[in-house]
């Protein structure tokens, strides 16, 4: 599919080029390569902590009654109680901010977006490390929200990700919490502002030679249509949490009823930004299934065409369909209607990708390496965590699901059983690429079975629950819900032994890993960073590839 | 799966009654293990089981027809059976029908879902108005055509159902009797952890009730699964829905907008009789429960519109 002119004379790095050492190598950093394994790491220590924490949710979640989580608040159940809010707010917060998007976008993209467009580093490279660095910044906020007081006499924020006021506003949580709170979802916007702004100037001005939008690999697509989300999105999430700001701080009255104001103006401004978000953390996984599937199968992807306006018209279609998620809050019964029809809209372009996938692998040559399990499980998995949004879509069904377990399982097969199959899948297939060293496939396969296994006893049985009526955010439930709560436990403990022997793997991957050829996948892998050394030069492209 | 799902229900419908069966009474809660909807007991939540039932039909060969073909290619294209891989890459046919047949499935999926969301936002006349305030953290009732009988619903504490110390059992033992009293009823009612409240919503059987509401702090919702109602309370905002219960019996919900500390323990109970029992419930709370001012009149003449 692409060709490109002999490029060893752009490879070597050379001594006369910048290579900056130890400290000031990275906190100054404006090699793309650079930021993209700073980003990698953040988003795998965030990524522990926000698994850590739900571990501790399923674990009080285990049995009726809550025994858990007084253990750490000396024995003081309200205390508990707030805890229990504080980690699923924390969770969530850190799974969407500090691991998935760092981990897709600031990774994965940063490493290899320049690479596969043949451009030797991205538009702003200063710019690309300041989005960075403001990431640590604003984890660090966050973290310290948890140790201040919210409600009153207790700490942390505890209203869910999502912040509606009035419990998030003065009402609730009087206490700075809140406001920490805002200040890093400030910063962490910011840095994802920066970075759209570069990615979207990088891929349209910096490609090779020959590189036109439609030689572009699916991967560039994929983070191009994200950019642009992120670009329109996020400077509404921006606004809503400044009016709440605001309104805690300052004696505006955005959302505060009594004076005038509207609390569902801050849930149609949030889910605004919001609905693009969820698209946010799956395009860039799309577009490394695509690379997976077409390496593996030794193919290349079906209807490349296809594949990247499905993209851009799920991009588009996303910003019109924010008030799904407010189904109960009263909305006028024809708004309500739209939203459902704009909504199932929807299906039809992520339907055109699932078959696309499949039928890239019709006719191919499948090798079942550890990136192509990932890749296989989220096709699978994906498929069952969209029917079920095509469910929640119908309003009329979402009456009683809504703010249920339903929801909880709908989200999680396509973000843990999706977004992070996606994450894993470009794990396993470029760290050979990024750190010069190959994973040992058998560990590989063995990590991707326990996962497998354990996530999907965590989350199938949530359809029950949330069908039977068990609400969401709850720290403790009626008795009738207690088995499929217990069932679900248990595929955690079967999850956390599949992470720790992840970490394992990287560990001996990263210090014993046997050495990784250019090009350890064979005649699939056709973009550009199979070219290049593993790891590739400091610097590449210093002359541009020539794209036939 | 599908016979798994509606067997779920079937059982769960089947011991709600077994387990009721000293009073006969229905009693819609969750059992353990139930994989489905609880018993509907409205015509609402009929029609959405029934349009669940109707997307279930559709999803789950979806899933079963994308894990089918991903097998299939995994046997028939793996490498040993397929050494050398085809270049194929563009079928139009396909294209257009892989984008064809699911906007059909959808406009399949479209007609009966808007029916049942007009049916479900369309109040009829109402035969009852209650107003319903959700607070920090328990729910408050008011009854405009009763001059404006208001009462609270605090849940009864967990360790009336975790402490089997003689003390908190006898209290437990009065707070049913009290319940019971307020019922209007000799035999104090069956209760449940985390579920059953101090005072419960009476409605008569098979008639328009008419819901408004609202709440004076924070964003709560008031859920009944067993009626297919889910409606947010917001402060500053009033907000309506309607249900006729079907069924005599006891119908349980919780709290579905994460409100703070308390969100798990403020749950809901609406208890259905029959239209003279209502009446006879009705005159001995009102006088026990009367409102102070009396502007109620009015406003039951302005709900009923």
């Amino acid at each position: 599919m692409v060709n490109t002119a002999p490029a060893h004379a752009s490879d070597h790095a050379a001594g006369h080029h910048d290579h900056p050492t130890g400290l000031r190598r990275y906190l100054y950093s404006t090699n793309h390569k650079d930021i993209g394994f700073m980003y990698l790491w953040f988003a795998a220590i965030a990524g522990i902590i926000g698994f850590l924490m739900s571990v501790a949710i399923r674990v009080e979640l285990a049995e009726p009654g809550v025994q858990f989580l007084p253990l750490f608040t000396g024995g003081d159940a309200a205390a508990a109680h707030q805890l229990y809010n504080v980690l699923i707010t924390g969770h969530g917060l850190i799974m969407i901010f500090f691991m998935v998007m760092p981990a897709l976008i600031g990774g994965f993209g940063n490493v290899f977006i320049p690479i596969m467009i043949g451009a030797p580093d991205m538009a702003f490279p200063r710019m690309n490390n300041i989005s960075f660095w403001l990431l640590p910044v604003s984890f660090t906020l966050l973290l310290l929200s948890m140790f201040v007081e919210g409600p009153p006499g207790m700490d942390g924020v505890g209203a869910g990700w999502t912040v509606y006021p009035p419990l998030s506003s003065l009402a609730g949580h009087p206490g700075p919490a809140m406001d920490l709170a805002i200040f890093s979802l400030h910063l962490a916007g910011m840095s994802s502002i920066l970075g759209a702004i570069n990615f979207i100037t990088t891929i349209l001005n910096m490609r090779a030679p020959g590189m036109t939008m439609y030689k572009m690999p699916l991967f560039a697509w994929s983070v191009l249509v994200t950019a642009f989300l992120l670009l329109l999105a996020l400077p509404v999430l921006a606004g809503a949490i400044t009016m709440l700001l605001f309104d805690r701080n300052f004696g505006t009255n955005f959302f505060e009823a009594a004076q005038g104001g509207d609390p569902i103006l801050f849930q149609h401004l949030f889910w605004y930004f919001g609905h693009p978000e969820v698209y946010i953390l799956i395009l860039p996984g799309f577009g490394i299934i695509s690379h997976v599937v077409s390496t593996f199968s030794k193919k290349p992807v079906f209807g490349y065409l296809g594949m990247a306006y499905a993209m851009v018209f799920i991009g588009f279609i996303g910003f019109v369909v924010w008030a799904h998620h407010m189904y109960t809050v009263g909305l006028d019964v024809d708004t309500k209607a739209y939203f459902v029809m704009a909504t199932m809209v929807i299906a039809v372009p992520t339907g055109v990708k699932i078959f696309s996938w499949i039928a890239t692998m019709w006719g191919g040559s499948i090798e079942f390496k550890t990136p192509m399990l990932w890749a296989i499980g989220f096709i699978f998995l994906f498929t069952v965590g969209g029917v079920t949004g095509v469910v929640l879509a119908n309003a009329g069904v979402d009456t009683v699901l809504h703010d249920t377990y339903y929801v909880v399982a709908h989200f999680h097969y396509v973000l843990s059983l999706g977004a992070v199959f996606a994450i894993f899948a470009g794990f396993y297939y470029w760290i050979g690429k990024m750190s010069g060293r190959q994973y040992p496939e058998w560990a590989g396969q063995v990590h991707f079975w326990l996962t497998f296994i354990g996530v999907n006893i965590v989350f199938f049985p949530m359809h029950f629950l949330g069908l039977a009526g068990m609400p969401r955010r709850y720290v403790d439930y009626p008795d009738g819900y207690a088995f499929w709560h217990h069932v679900s436990t248990l595929g955690v403990y079967i999850t956390a032994v599949g992470m720790v022997w992840f970490i394992g793997l990287v560990a001996y991957t990263l210090l014993r890993g046997r050495k990784a050829a250019a090009n350890p996948w064979g005649e699939g892998a056709t973009t550009l960073e199979w070219t290049l050394p593993s790891p590739p030069p400091f610097h590449q492209f210093t002359e541009l590839p020539v794209i036939k | 799966m599908v016979t798994g799902k509606r067997m779920g229900a079937l059982v769960a419908f089947a011991a709600a009654f077994v387990a009721n069966s000293a009073t006969g009474q229905e009693i819609a809660k969750a059992t353990d293990g139930q994989m489905g909807f609880m018993a509907p007991a409205t015509p609402v939540m009929e029609q959405i089981e029934k349009f669940h039932n109707e997307l279930l039909f559709i999803i789950i060969p979806i899933c079963l027809f994308v894990a089918g073909l991903l097998l299939w290619v995994m046997l028939r294209y793996n490498r040993r059976a397929n050494p050398q891989p085809s270049k194929t890459t563009h079928n139009t046919i396909l294209e257009i029908v892989w984008t064809a047949v699911p906007i059909a499935i959808l406009v399949m999926i479209a007609v009966p879902s808007f029916k049942l969301l007009y049916l479900e936002d369309t109040t009829p006349p109402a035969d009852l108005v209650i107003k319903v305030t959700g607070h920090q953290w328990y729910w408050s009732y008011e009854y405009p055509d009763a001059d404006n009988m208001a009462f609270d619903a605090i849940m009864l504490p967990a360790k009336y159902f975790d402490d089997p110390s003689p003390a908190t059992q006898a209290e437990r033992k009065r707070a049913e009797a009290q319940l019971a009293a307020f019922l209007g009823r000799a035999a104090p009612p069956e209760t449940y952890r985390l579920l059953d409240t101090d005072t419960r919503v009476v409605v008569p059987v098979n008639k328009v009730v008419k819901l408004l509401i609202t709440s004076t702090d924070v964003i709560h919702s008031w859920a009944m699964p067993a009626f297919g109602i889910k409606l947010d309370a917001v402060p500053g905002r009033l907000n309506e829905t309607w249900f006729k219960a079907t069924r005599i019996g006891t119908y349980y919900g919780q709290c579905s907008e994460i409100c703070g500390i308390g969100h798990s323990f403020m749950p809901i109970v609406v208890e259905v009789v029959s239209e003279d029992d209502f009446e006879k419930w009705l005159a001995k709370t009102r006088a026990e429960y009367a409102a102070v001012d009396s502007a109620p009149v009015r406003m039951a003449a302005l709900a009923h519109r």
